[in-house]
């Protein structure tokens, strides 16, 4: 029987570190990523694990140490129940959000009841575009479609839209100040969960990846990171026949302001009213609208603004209804845009730092998010959020909270 | 057709089509290699191995054009290709060694039947060239070259051989692993092909065997996954979609390399039928081979007897005279360079000095050539040194006073024989030759810059000159290997008439308020070299507008556009922005970086309201080669043009019109005349009387004719 409404009891997730030999998760297996995060659900609402009907985990490089339904593999190496049914989907970045969109879809359809919706990447173990993929490589596809790699179509973006390489950076200095603001203040405190090992050793407690000392002038000694393969390698030309009034592309993107690889593992916990008062736990909000487009695919990564606008309309809202923004910090340009867009206060967007600082672990950085925006509604005392990612192919996501 | 001979137990197939001047792949030879298969390599147990050899100078060099010129359907390409593939395959699967000999070039097909057999062996001569140069003709390898030489060498190596088409030398193929060993002699070619049958008694192709791997990986690796994206990339930087042959190649490598290798040549197989029947391929051809072939072999020539030039002179060291004097030189014929001081024609010498050392730096000549081409340049400042030339070449300014002034001082000193020709690029020769004591023996001698690196010469004849200065000028023209087009004598001729036009259109959407950028896009991805504005640069500003301002002196005002002319005239004199030589003109040109076109130019010239970025793009792109086809066949309608084929290869060849359409006739053919006439008339509703659809294009859609049958 349908139910009425998804509801958000718990949202945790694992600190990010840099997606490199050298860092901090490096030899933690995404799988204990995973069973981390599901323990910790376990633990902190004595959940009955008989009572979880899936796990569902966006992950976007399913190959190797993450291929063969790793969420599944995960709730059974967890402990859960051997009830508990396991999923792994990939829409690119977007993953970790539609995990938690199709948990709460699932759960107004009546479909399910009680849902664990997360995200795995552990992208220092198993590398992005390991996977290999048609779009980028069949030449029969790429030639059709005009791919070109997303470093790309962001500096496109900052092309058209005239953001120069210090309107980016500033962003940038922006993300990292916040982050460390944020750290340092504790407001990720009660969701990001030390990850131990075998013997119960603290391995990494908070986020790491970020540079709160970052500055313009350290910044600015960065080189365009895509400027050689849009030149050089003629990348750039793939983009020149939809995108015809562009003379050269501004090249401004580095490491430095685009979104840390990273390992991360992410998990919400999702479920019916009925369930909560089964589970004895209030709900921390309500699942209000959730909404999916795609747009142009060369350029990108301009999908967040009209799918944040469709789930707006959906939920019968306006920009001034939300009161905080959660947009991944895929490159500073993308933001930017969506602000330009959406005509946001900036004052409401990413208040506690964001990718460039902390990083963007491909498929878990969406329900991330999700508990990122909550723990701070609550902080503040305010009552909706917004949550929405550029992705891969053009689409884009978004997904409207709201405290009850 | 292929000779068969047995010495030492071995099967010495030599290869000789004798009906067609160089050995290539046609349909008798198919047969006598079917036949010859048939025959000998069934009797495996009679030889200790095979040798294919050839009794030319070449190995072969390709498939004949004329075996696919008339496919129209892809069942009948598929027809030869089977044929084709069987007997490559089952002289590869022949447990006895087969070893090609290659004293000669092994091109396309040739080098295919070579790359069927177990070993190469090659001479180690600068003559013996090496390549799969298909993608030049709108094709790709149809003989497994696309299948068997990436499984030889691997994707990353050979991708890039059959991508440019350039064929390699015999000692660069050694390098690669195309060619299994060098020979320094005919006898050592021979010897080291019965060494390797009697080292290698029994022999399979590496993919015949079970746990084949692709030397370097295969397609679904990291590798891969940078080289594959990167590749189409850099193709589409280069051709910018128009050109399938090099997609194709792409698509056909990927895809066949994951299959097993019968079934990998069946995915050759059809994006090869798919080129051989496609226009663009057709086009190519028609225009770069046939009609060029054409032009070179002398359809325009006079039947007279063929000279052979000796000495020649040029007036005018300048970058035109240089390079004339060079390329004369280099073919070599005593040159008389001269200008108006020795310093200055020494200048012009010098440039043939560095173009020669240049090459010496690159190991492509000798400075025992270097010294001897040299020699022959005499730079003076003397028209004496003129007197026994066999022909004149005037490349001084474009100033009709001055060609005057040195028209009839030359002829105080030249022979009664000697042609005088002139290098001007517009001024109409009928009244240059009015200088001309002998304007039978004057003629036009238009070349394209860099003269070196530039194959056509615009032949144009004034009104009195005789059948026996044009034979010579083809003469000279086939001597230094560069191709004629013969034109009748017209302002601006057809080259730089048409060339022009394509600046025109440039500057008028730019007047309108289309984006620059959209219009610079448009220019390069219609096919041509390089955006109208920035060739107005590299022309320059200064020289178009005096070329106008000549025009309304000599025939009025409304001979030019007006706004046109107004602009060039208030970049030139008011805004000093003459063009790449004073650092500014459409283009910006920094010092220290890219050129990038000036935002002054949206400030002169406002955006127009619209607009949509893609739309105005797809019209400023049909805008661009609507027009310089509507102005050749005003060249044609009107005489200037002589025939079809030389429209066509002369705006390939002189001004860079793109080869996937053919030439800019052929793109009216290519496009359809009734949809072209359509394109126009639209265009002349909305851009004026310089789209007016000539009448003799409204004749042929009456009448159901093309310019080609």
């Amino acid at each position: 029987m349908p139910n009425s409404q998804a509801y958000i009891y718990d949202a945790v997730r694992t600190p990010r570190s840099k997606g490199k030999a050298d860092g901090s998760l490096h030899s933690v297996t995404p799988v204990c990523l995973i069973k981390s995060v599901l323990q910790a659900l376990q633990e902190r609402n004595h959940l009955d694990t008989h009572l979880v009907n899936d796990v569902i985990l966006g992950c976007v490089t399913q190959v190797f140490e993450q291929g063969g339904c790793i969420a599944k593999a995960a709730a059974l190496y967890a402990g859960y129940a051997q009830s508990v049914a396991g999923m792994t989907l990939n829409r690119f970045c977007a993953s970790g959000l539609e995990a938690v969109n199709l948990a709460a879809s699932n759960i107004i359809s009546g479909y399910q009841d009680l849902i664990i919706a997360g995200g795995i990447e552990s992208m220092g173990r198993v590398a992005m575009g390991s996977d290999g993929g048609a779009w980028m490589i069949d030449p029969d596809v790429l030639l059709k479609t005009h791919f070109v790699p997303q470093g790309i179509s962001a500096d496109l973006i900052a092309t058209l839209r005239g953001y120069s390489r210090q309107d980016v950076d500033t962003f940038a200095v922006r993300s990292q100040l916040l982050a460390g603001q944020a750290i340092s203040q504790g407001h990720f405190k009660k969701s990001v969960l030390p990850i131990r090992d075998m013997h119960g050793k603290i391995i990494l407690q908070d986020d790491n990846y970020l540079r709160p000392q970052t500055t313009l002038e350290t910044l600015a000694k960065l080189k365009p990171a895509f400027k050689d393969m849009g030149e050089k390698f003629g990348l750039n030309a793939m983009t020149r026949t939809k995108y015809p009034q562009v003379e050269s592309i501004n090249h401004v993107h580095h490491a430095g302001n685009s979104s840390g690889v990273v390992d991360g593992a992410s998990g919400v916990l999702i479920g019916s009213q009925e369930m909560g008062q089964r589970m004895g736990i209030k709900p921390r909000a309500i699942i209000k609208s959730m909404a999916l487009t795609a747009t142009e695919p060369t350029i990108m990564l301009v999908g967040p603004a009209p799918a944040s606008k469709k789930a707006l309309a959906k939920a019968g809202m306006t920009v001034k209804d939300i009161d905080l923004v959660e947009i991944n910090e895929a490159f500073a340009s993308v933001v930017l845009n969506f602000v330009d867009d959406m005509k946001f206060d900036m004052d409401k967007v990413n208040v506690n730092g964001g990718a460039i600082a902390l990083g963007h672990p491909l498929g878990a950085t969406g329900a991330m998010l999700v508990g990122t925006v909550l723990d701070e509604l609550e902080r503040r005392g305010l009552a909706t959020g917004l949550i929405t990612l550029c992705v891969g192919g053009g689409m884009g996501i978004a997904t409207i909270i709201e405290r009850v | 057709m292929i000779t068969v001979k047995m010495q030492d137990k071995i099967g010495i197939f030599t290869i000789n089509v004798t009906n067609r001047p160089m050995n290539v792949i046609n349909e008798e030879f198919l047969q006598a290699l079917e036949s010859v298969v048939a025959q000998y390599f069934q009797m495996e147990n009679a030889c200790a191995g095979y040798i294919f050899t050839s009794a030319r100078e070449e190995f072969m060099v390709g498939a004949d054009l004329d075996l696919l010129r008339h496919i129209e359907k892809v069942d009948d390409c598929l027809a030869i290709t089977k044929r084709l593939h069987a007997c490559f395959r089952q002289i590869e699967k022949s447990n006895k060694p087969v070893v090609a000999c290659l004293a000669g070039s092994a091109l396309g097909g040739g080098l295919e039947l070579a790359l069927a057999c177990h070993f190469i062996v090659a001479l180690a001569h600068e003559k013996v060239k090496i390549g799969l140069p298909e993608v030049s003709l709108g094709l790709i390898p149809g003989g497994g070259g696309t299948q068997r030489l990436p499984r030889m060498i691997g994707f990353e190596a050979a991708l890039p051989i059959m991508l440019e088409g350039r064929p390699l030398s015999s000692s660069k193929a050694h390098e690669l692993g195309i060619v299994t060993q060098l020979a320094s002699s005919q006898e050592e070619l021979l010897k080291k092909a019965k060494d390797l049958i009697a080292q290698h008694p029994q022999v399979q192709r590496p993919w015949d065997l079970p746990k084949y791997k692709i030397p370097g990986g295969g397609v679904q690796t990291p590798r891969a996954y940078q080289f594959f994206p990167v590749s189409c990339a850099m193709v589409v930087d280069k051709t910018w979609g128009n050109y399938p042959a090099a997609e194709s190649l792409l698509k056909c490598v990927y895809e066949g390399l994951q299959l097993p290798f019968d079934l990998a040549l069946k995915i050759e197989e059809n994006y090869f039928a798919g080129l051989v029947v496609s226009p663009i391929a057709k086009n190519m051809q028609r225009t770069l081979f046939y009609s060029m072939n054409e032009c070179k072999n002398g359809k325009s020539r006079p039947k007279l007897p063929v000279v052979q030039l000796k000495k020649i002179a040029v007036l005018g060291a300048g970058m035109m005279g240089a390079g004339i004097a060079y390329v004369s030189a280099k073919a070599g014929m005593q040159v008389v360079l001269k200008d108006i001081d020795v310093a200055t024609a020494q200048k012009g010498k010098e440039y043939s000095q560095k173009i020669l050392s240049k090459a010496l730096a690159q190991g492509r000549s000798t400075s025992a050539e270097m010294e001897t081409v040299l020699g022959r340049i005499e730079a003076t400042d003397s028209t004496s040194s003129i007197h026994n030339c066999d022909l004149v070449i005037e490349a001084v300014i474009e100033d009709r006073n001055i060609k005057k002034l040195v028209t009839q001082e030359s002829e105080k000193v030249i022979s009664p024989d000697c042609i005088y020709s002139s290098n001007t690029s517009t001024l109409p020769i009928t009244g240059l030759a009015t200088y001309s004591k002998r304007p039978e023996n004057f003629i036009g001698l238009h070349f394209f810059s860099p003269v070196d690196k530039m194959p056509l010469v615009e032949v144009i004849l004034g009104e009195k000159t005789s059948p026996k200065a044009l034979a010579l000028c083809l003469d000279y023209i086939a001597q230094i290997g560069k191709t004629p087009i013969v034109v009748n004598d017209s302002r601006g001729f057809y080259t730089s008439r048409v060339f022009t036009s394509y600046i025109t259109e440039g500057i008028a959407a730019l007047i309108e308020g289309i984006a620059p950028a959209i219009i610079e896009n448009a220019g390069k991805a219609c096919g041509m070299p390089v955006g109208p504005l920035a060739v107005a640069d590299e022309v320059s500003l200064d020289l178009i507008y005096h070329i106008l301002k000549q025009t309304i002196a000599d025939e009025g005002k409304d001979a030019v556009d007006q706004a046109t002319f107004l602009l060039t005239e208030k970049f030139v004199t008011q805004l000093g922005r003459l063009g790449r030589k004073s650092g500014k003109g459409f283009y910006d040109y920094p010092v220290d970086d890219k050129k990038h076109l000036s935002p002054t130019l949206s400030q002169i010239y406002p955006l127009a309201e619209s607009s949509d970025p893609v739309k105005d793009f797809e019209q400023m792109k049909l805008r661009l080669l609507s027009r310089q086809a509507l102005e050749s066949v005003r060249c044609l309608q009107e005489g200037v043009l002589r025939s079809v084929a030389e429209a066509d290869v002369g705006s390939i060849l002189g001004w860079g019109f793109p080869a996937y359409t053919g030439g800019t006739l052929s793109y009216i053919d290519y496009r359809g005349t009734e949809r072209f006439i359509q394109d126009c008339q639209a265009l002349e509703k909305r851009y004026g009387e310089r789209f007016k659809v000539p009448s003799m294009l409204i004749e042929m859609q009456k009448e159901g004719r093309n310019f080609y049958a």
